[in-house]
């Protein structure tokens, strides 16, 4: 802990030498959100509400998206920018130091600029939160941490799979954007509203849904069963495979050195 | 302790076309070719040895030492390094061991060097005494103390591969990997490092892997030589011996006016332009200062001069003798 | 002509290369389109007489934007141009006897037809074979089609010419990226919701800016949502902001490149 410390550090005193890239790189970031927070706003403004979501609620959903995704994005920029560091040689010196290699790429390269990202989240909880109409006892407080928390750690093992991806391709990489950027891009919405197909695959295939969309019936009231509370935690099995796929990717480097 | 046995490894790889019809073909279906990067690699190298691995570009000389560092599995062999194969205990390995690869650094670009230092001890789990002394030693010996709150950025490179040396030593590691550590160097780094290795070696016996393209470095360094070529090691042995094998071969460098000088057996032309006479010359036949002798009698000369052969025309004579 | 000719090509098959990135990119673009389009579909059937265009326009719309994405999104391209102007490459860049301007829009143009080639063809044909509701339709007519590919070059070209000065920006910035002119250009040229989704008065403003000249104009013609002499009028806007824009980047381009002289790059 102590390490990823100073790991936080170093990367924080090496960004902040480049303030003016800093600063347009933390609004671009926000602007992204924004623009997205924006289509929504003018979508609901126009039909009011969609698959019984109104806006505040779907602002609930959308803020819990961002804040998960902003969170592995930033803290976990290591492995979203795997493919550099492959080929830049900076994983072998990964390999020649005596720690968890996971732990180091992880705590190589994190991205401060995203808090663009967080900021806007933030923002948009304190719209959410008080106007969703939700009554926030215990339960459902917990509940909003478990979909932020663990919504996190399922896109932390999607950037996992992106760089372990990257041990066989680093062209092909792209399609793994549909589901880490189209994730955050398409999360805005509760995953009901692209029909049962898409629902059924985010459950069971890629379980974006079980930290979004159930969790959230929870919290407006529309399922009791504390089943729906506790799906984000059940997604963090997820976590496996993407752990096992790394480690397979990793054995295949080290056997072609490419 | 180092020893490897009947090293293999053979890569897989990707034809580049040129071309826009064959690009397009390319996009349907690819060929391959295979290399044998390392044919059967074996040696033994022992503690506080000093051993440099030279060879030319592409012959294998990285793949090892990527394989005794751990990065790499070779596809058959055995690498037993004080006990260990390195890529099955990676961590225990590797804390034994310092690298530096010259053409990448480990340092972070944006913060002064001291930063990088303090995270790689913490890295290394260095105890906070021993960390002070070698720090203190390697500042010292490798003259960085007043570059240490610069940022890595601003270094000039041979300012920055001291840094780096010193950063690969800070957990004081029984052996010292140097993937061609002086490539653009100046003069005055290329001094310091060498006699700071020098007395690395002497004084805390640390066992060094050097790679290098710099005849030079191996001279002033190292008195055992591995010489690598496509993928074999084709000598084993001291300075002297490599000499023996393909350094008596001497280069002429002629310039003369008129007519051009005859050659006789010994010599061969390398480049012949007007004026202008490259010969390369087989002293076991012809002896220097004959051939001089021999080429001045008949020509106008304007300038004369010999050298020795290169690292490269050396593995260039010993791929000509092993016929591969 | 024929230096602008030879880079092009070069970059054309350079772009070619990318076999993989380029399955993987139109991958990525068939799912996205048939998310989008899903959510449409929840948002018609929740309130069909808020919709304010046909539905099968919107379809024809996503798909034309997934196709052509390479062509028409404001991100993702001119790295090279960057890289020259951060690293201070440019300084050889300028030795070249090519004005610099040109060569750079011309890089980015063949980078990106190069990208869309590969990945349009594939994308458009899933897209005219799907069921209902997600297919595309065809153009109502031969001269609407005519018009959407007049159209589309146009908003390819204001579109270059509009990352001409992000690119520039970074003169100033010394960036490698910068969103801020990405995002807004995205929002404002319809990528993320076609602009007659917008409320009423935010669409009049931006129907007039140079964004409504990007995607906007092509995909609204093919799909029919623009027609007549609309699309007369909205292609005729598309010149008037492609001139702007190319000569607004070429002054600053020249403005720029004063400074990097003399400060010596």
């Amino acid at each position: 802990m102590q390490l990823y410390i100073n790991y936080f550090a170093i990367n924080l005193k090496s960004q902040m030498q480049y303030k003016v890239a800093f600063f347009l790189l933390t609004l671009g970031n926000f602007l992204t959100s924004f623009v997205t927070l924006a289509g929504v706003w003018f979508m609901l403004s126009r039909f009011n509400e969609v698959e019984g979501f109104t806006f505040s609620q779907i602002m609930l959903c959308f803020a819990s998206m961002l804040m998960a995704f902003s969170l592995a994005e930033g803290l976990a920029r290591g492995f979203d920018t795997f493919p550099r560091m492959l080929g830049n040689g900076e994983f072998d010196r990964v390999l020649v130091r005596p720690r968890g290699i996971v732990f180091q790429v992880l705590a190589s390269k994190m991205e401060f600029s995203r808090l663009g990202r967080l900021v806007q989240s933030v923002a948009v909880f304190c719209y959410a939160i008080p106007n969703s109409g939700v009554i926030w006892t215990w339960d459902k407080t917990l509940t909003l941490c478990l979909m932020v928390l663990c919504g996190s750690l399922i896109f932390f093992g999607l950037f996992v799979v992106y760089a372990a991806f990257s041990f066989f391709t680093v062209e092909g990489l792209e399609f793994m954007n549909i589901l880490t950027d189209g994730g955050r891009e398409f999360g805005r919405y509760p995953f009901s509203v692209y029909g049962r197909g898409v629902l059924k695959f985010l459950t069971y295939v890629i379980p974006l849904a079980l930290f979004q969309y159930y969790p959230l019936l929870y919290l407006l009231g529309r399922e009791q069963s504390k089943l729906y509370m506790a799906m984000p935690v059940i997604a963090l099995i997820f976590l496996i495979p993407c752990y096992l796929f790394f480690r397979f990717g990793l054995r295949r480097y080290k056997s072609t050195g490419s | 302790m180092i020893a490897l046995q009947n090293i293999n490894k053979i890569f897989r790889v990707a034809k580049r076309q040129a071309g826009f019809g064959r690009a397009v073909k390319a996009l349907f279906s690819r060929e391959y070719e295979f290399v044998h990067a390392l044919n059967d690699i074996s040696f033994t190298i022992a503690n506080g040895e000093m051993v440099g691995y030279i060879g030319p570009n592409g012959a294998g000389k990285s793949t090892t030492i990527k394989i005794m560092c751990g990065i790499l599995t070779p596809d058959s062999g055995v690498c037993d390094i004080n006990g260990r194969t390195p890529w099955r205990d990676r961590v225990a390995h590797v804390r034994e061991i310092g690298v530096v690869f010259g053409q990448r650094s480990q340092l972070w670009w944006d913060v002064p060097v001291i930063d990088s230092f303090e995270l790689i001890r913490d890295i290394y789990k260095v105890e906070d005494r021993l960390y002070k002394t070698n720090l203190d030693e390697l500042t010292a010996l490798l003259g960085i103390f007043e570059i240490l709150k610069t940022p890595a950025r601003s270094l000039s490179l041979g300012q920055r591969m001291r840094c780096e040396i010193a950063a690969s030593l800070l957990h004081s590691p029984q052996i010292l990997f140097l993937d061609e550590p002086m490539i653009g160097l100046d003069a005055v780094s290329k001094i310091a490092v060498r006699q700071f290795i020098k007395k690395l070696n002497r004084e805390r016996g640390t066992t060094v892997i050097l790679t290098t393209h710099d005849m030079q470095d191996i001279e002033a360094l190292t008195e055992r030589i591995l010489l690598i070529g496509k993928g074999q090691i084709l000598l084993d042995g001291g300075l002297d011996e490599l000499k023996r094998h393909a350094g008596q071969r001497r280069t002429l460098i002629i310039e003369y006016n008129g007519d051009a000088p005859e050659i006789r057996e010994g010599m061969s032309v390398n480049e012949a332009k007007e004026g202008r006479l490259v010969i390369t010359l087989d002293p076991a036949i012809m002896a220097v200062s004959d051939a001089i002798a021999h080429i001045a009698a008949n020509t106008e000369l304007n300038d004369v001069s010999v050298s020795g052969a290169s690292v490269e025309e050396m593995v260039a004579a010993l791929y000509r003798e092993y016929r591969i | 002509m024929k230096e602008y000719r030879a880079l092009f090509r070069i970059k054309f098959i350079g772009g070619l290369q990318y076999r993989a990135a380029a399955l993987a990119g139109l991958t990525t673009q068939f799912a996205w389109g048939f998310m989008e389009i899903l959510a449409f579909v929840a948002f018609y059937r929740a309130n069909p007489a808020a919709f304010p265009m046909e539905f099968s326009q919107t379809v024809s719309y996503i798909w034309i934007q997934q196709a052509f994405l390479a062509l028409f999104a404001t991100w993702g391209v001119g790295g090279d141009a960057v890289e020259s102007i951060i690293n201070g490459n440019i300084a050889y860049d300028l030795a070249r006897p090519m004005n610099l301007y040109d060569r750079w829009f011309c890089e980015a143009a063949a980078t990106r037809v190069a990208r869309a080639t590969l990945r349009c063809f594939p994308v458009l044909i899933l897209a005219f074979v799907l069921p209902e509701p997600f297919r595309m339709s065809l153009p109502a007519s031969a001269a609407q089609f005519g018009m959407f590919i007049v159209s589309a070059v146009l908003g390819f070209l204001v579109v270059c010419a509009y990352c001409m000065l992000d690119y520039m920006s970074s003169f100033y910035t010394m960036t490698r990226i910068n969103l801020v002119f990405a995002m807004i250009g995205d929002f404002m040229s319809g990528q993320i919701i076609p602009l007659p989704f917008f409320p009423r008065p935010f669409q009049a403003i931006a129907e007039w800016l140079p964004f409504a000249s990007m995607q906007n104009a092509p995909l609204r013609i093919y799909s029919g949502n623009i027609a007549g002499m609309d699309a007369v009028g909205c292609i005729a806007l598309q010149f008037f902001w492609l001139a702007i824009l190319l000569v607004l980047g070429k002054a600053l381009m020249r403005r720029s490149l004063r400074r990097v002289v003399t400060q010596g790059g």
